[in-house]
């Protein structure tokens, strides 16, 4: 007769089951959860040992953190999903300082009544993004609130890294004289967002831009690490936003050409039905660099051999200006300034 | 509030509903105040609806018009 | 994209530029009114002043239906949104506009009401017919050019027999206001040489109703299309009327207008709204027979009545200076609100609250002028 009886383990329903309050209480279905989603995604040394924290070897060098939160709505969208965004997009802040990114942790905050099919989608798609990137995420979190209290679901992530030595690029170093350049078109993912987006619906074939930058980032540091001054990636607010903020802290301003700026003509187009400016369009997947002006040409270079820097290009100069403004020769050949953003960038109809 | 913009009439659907394309973006609109809509015709569309036809030989024409205007001072 | 580029291109720019240089009386300044916000906008956008000579000067006029919108029918809509029935339907430009105490429909959604964004009336249709036990309101704006979509989902809306959608109307007319702001020039301040007329509007209503211009007031006005190259063209058909001591209505955006108009437009129009005994304008004050509301017999999808709203006026800021601004009295940077305490992120008045209004437009792309001429100002002195 069999005294020791093991209760059967039954697989999560990932065809028709859904996140409840159990999944977050701590207890087995929490760590089932955890086991069957997200480390069956994440597949790392440091999930399989199971503690609430990785032990890690410090490396040598400066290291450099970032944190990040990821809301973005729809949660999948073309060319990506909230998942694989958040995986590129906290590599992508480590990156733009010159570190390289060594790990990542992912906090998930999942609305009750989520379904699991697509929370293994994203988990599924977050451990390629991290394996593509050679960046494991090494730890992890899980909430579960009740239905209504988080739009699906919400990721918070942190990222560490480790700068090189004698490199130290910063918003406050732009100097009159030095080159922007951009790595590609601008504006690509706030585009492919707001086509799914309700009351919005249009028909384009934009994909976002996601992806991690790190391996471009590194190349460009490579060839001419001393000549950069900053790194930015344009995310909420566009290439405006950033070149606002680096003018502001470096109290320069900025001259730039509109022609040089990369557009693809659907993000033109879909930007002219909204009238939106892809100047103020999200990218997820794109940097801007200032520059010594004599690297430039070099920069483009190394930026050009990048599969994701093909379209880069040289868009303008800093120049002096108290009041800090950023010029811009227009298509048409009169002058604007681009100003910062007021607000949400609502899609106009007047 | 005047933000319109020329489209191409792509396919007719029920409804007096046409799908316009503009520079590879495509959407759904009402062309209910345009008469004699077809496939292939441009169109003003203004927060989803079709205000009006767009006239290419008058669009060529104003074109034209332009040219002559800046051929005819060779600037400085 | 066609019929965008072309007249976008900059070498044909130069050369309307050169033309418009060689041809302007330097012993005269031309001052043009372009009516429409979208042209506000266009001008600002692409830096068309950079392209015209020192002697002709553009005054932005009042043609933006965001920036005319009066507090006391923002408060209404934002009363209407605060009904837990209700949902709001609006297009996205009205998000920011100020309202009495500090609020605004931004603020209010944040604050739980009911309120949704749309890209059209067919939008607003389409929620309230997916969503049967809420009251839907669409909150109407816009000239001539935006009346007949809103004619058509009313007219729908009666078809589909939807008891739950009503609309607050507050649909403006282009020639009257056009005259209220010639009727009120008085002096070398407000002189005005010419109007360029609006591109959409004038799809809709034709060429006929700008006739007054020269008959009344003998002065051109030239219907322009929406790219700066159209504009460029239509103020260089201007000053060679004004040149050659003509007055005449002509129409540079031949490719979508007609002399009459868009008839079918005009006939839905004509019949879902009535003309009101007179409306009030943010910063030109109560206009007689300019705007619209609900005929009678639509009147079961007029918010206005459903609703029983009676609009109380608001007052703007005393120290505002939008009224004069709207007539071309004074511009932006004669106020001494500009860019301190009103701007784009705080709009105290009109002018400043959508991107096609002159404050906003010279704030948003232009202020950038006003260094060079202050230089100028301050080494003079």
């Amino acid at each position: 007769m069999n005294l020791v009886m093991k209760p059967v383990r039954r697989k999560l329903d990932m065809r028709n089951g859904r996140v409840d309050l159990s999944h977050g209480s701590g207890g087995r279905a929490m760590a089932q959860l955890v086991s069957d989603i997200f480390h069956e995604a994440f597949d790392n040394d440091w999930l399989r040992r199971n503690d609430d924290q990785a032990s890690l070897d410090a490396p040598a060098g400066r290291l450099v953190m970032t944190t990040d939160g990821y809301v973005v709505s729809p949660l999948f969208f073309p060319g990506g999903d909230i998942g694989s965004l958040s995986v590129h997009g906290t590599i992508n802040d480590i990156a733009m300082a010159g570190a390289t990114p060594k790990y990542l942790s992912a906090s998930f905050i999942i609305e009750e009544g989520f379904a699991l099919a697509e929370l293994q989608r994203i988990a599924q798609s977050m451990g390629e993004a991290s394996r593509a990137a050679g960046v494991p995420i090494v730890t992890g979190d899980t909430k579960v609130v009740e239905r209504g209290k988080a739009d699906g679901v919400f990721i918070s992530t942190a990222g560490v890294g480790v700068l090189p030595d004698g490199l130290s690029l910063s918003s406050d170093k732009a100097r009159p004289g030095d080159a922007v350049l951009v790595s590609g078109s601008m504006g690509d993912h706030g585009v492919a967002i707001m086509s799914r987006r309700e009351n919005l619906e249009f028909g384009v074939e934009i994909l976002s831009d996601s992806a991690a930058l790190h391996g471009l980032t590194a190349s460009m540091i490579a060839v001419a690490g001393g000549a950069l001054r900053v790194m930015r990636d344009p995310t909420r607010g566009g290439l405006a936003a950033a070149l606002n903020e680096i003018a502001h802290q470096s109290n320069v301003g900025f001259a730039i050409a509109e022609d040089m700026i990369p557009v693809k003509p659907q993000v033109a187009a879909a930007c002219e039905f909204l009238g939106l400016d892809p100047l103020y369009v999200a990218n997820e997947g794109k940097l801007m660099a200032i520059c010594a002006p004599e690297s430039a040409e070099t920069l483009l270079g190394v930026m050009r051999a990048h599969p994701l820097g093909r379209d880069a290009a040289l868009i303008g100069h800093v120049v002096e200006d108290e009041r800090n403004f950023v010029e811009m020769t227009t298509h048409f050949g009169g002058g604007r300034i681009v100003d910062w953003l007021s607000g949400e960038q609502l899609p106009r109809i007047c | 509030m005047c933000l319109a913009i020329p489209a191409q009439v792509t396919e007719l659907l029920d409804d007096n509903m046409a799908r316009i394309d503009m520079g590879g973006v495509s959407k759904a609109i009402c062309i209910a105040l345009v008469e004699d809509v077809e496939v292939g015709d441009f169109v003003v569309v203004h927060v989803g609806y079709a205000l009006s036809k767009i006239d290419a030989e008058e669009a060529e024409r104003t074109l034209t018009l332009l040219r002559e205007v800046a051929a005819m001072e060779t600037p400085s | 994209m066609k019929y965008v580029d072309e007249y976008r291109d900059p070498k044909l720019a130069k050369g309307v530029a050169a033309t418009i240089a060689a041809e302007v009386d330097p012993g005269r300044t031309y001052r043009f009114m372009e009516f429409c916000g979208g042209h506000t906008h266009a001008i600002s956008r692409y830096g068309v002043e950079d392209m015209l000579p020192k002697n002709v000067a553009m005054i932005h006029g009042p043609g933006c239906p965001v920036c005319v919108l009066p507090v006391g029918r923002i408060d209404d809509a934002i009363r209407l949104a605060s009904d837990p029935r209700v949902t709001l339907c609006t297009y996205a430009d009205l998000m920011r506009v100020p309202a009495s105490r500090g609020t605004s429909l931004l603020k209010a959604r944040a604050a739980g009401a009911d309120i949704r964004m749309v890209y059209s009336t067919l939008d607003a249709l389409r929620i309230a017919e997916a969503e049967p036990d809420r009251e839907v309101v669409f909150l109407a704006i816009g000239f001539e050019t935006t009346t007949p979509p809103t004619a058509l989902a009313i007219k729908q809306a009666k078809t589909m027999g939807l008891p739950n959608f009503s609309v607050f109307c507050n649909h403006v007319l282009t020639p009257v206001a056009m005259r209220a702001i010639l009727a009120g020039e008085s002096g070398e301040a407000t002189r005005l040489d010419g109007l360029v007329g609006p591109a959409h509007v004038s799809t809709v209503i034709g060429a006929r109703p700008y006739e007054f211009v020269a008959s009344d007031y003998v002065k051109p006005v030239v219907i322009s299309g929406f790219e700066p190259l159209d504009v460029m063209q239509s103020i260089l058909m201007l000053i060679r009327q004004i040149n050659g001591g003509r007055c005449a209505i002509e129409n540079q955006y031949v490719r979508a207008v007609t002399s009459d108009g868009n008839a079918r437009a005009q006939k839905e129009m004509a019949e879902v709204f009535d003309l009101r005994e007179s409306f009030e304008w943010r910063g030109l004050g109560l206009v007689p027979h300019s705007a619209l509301r609900l005929s009678d017999a639509f009147a079961a999808f007029d918010a206005e009545r459903r609703f029983d709203i009676h609009t109380v006026a608001a007052a703007d800021n005393p120290a505002c200076e939008c009224g004069a601004i709207l007539r071309g009295a004074k511009k932006p940077t004669d106020c001494r609100l500009f860019g301190s305490l009103c701007t784009p992120e705080t709009p105290m008045g009109s002018c400043m609250v959508s991107s096609e209004g002159s404050c906003a437009a010279h704030y948003v792309y232009g202020r950038f002028r006003d260094r060079s001429r202050a230089r100028i100002e301050r080494a003079a002195s």
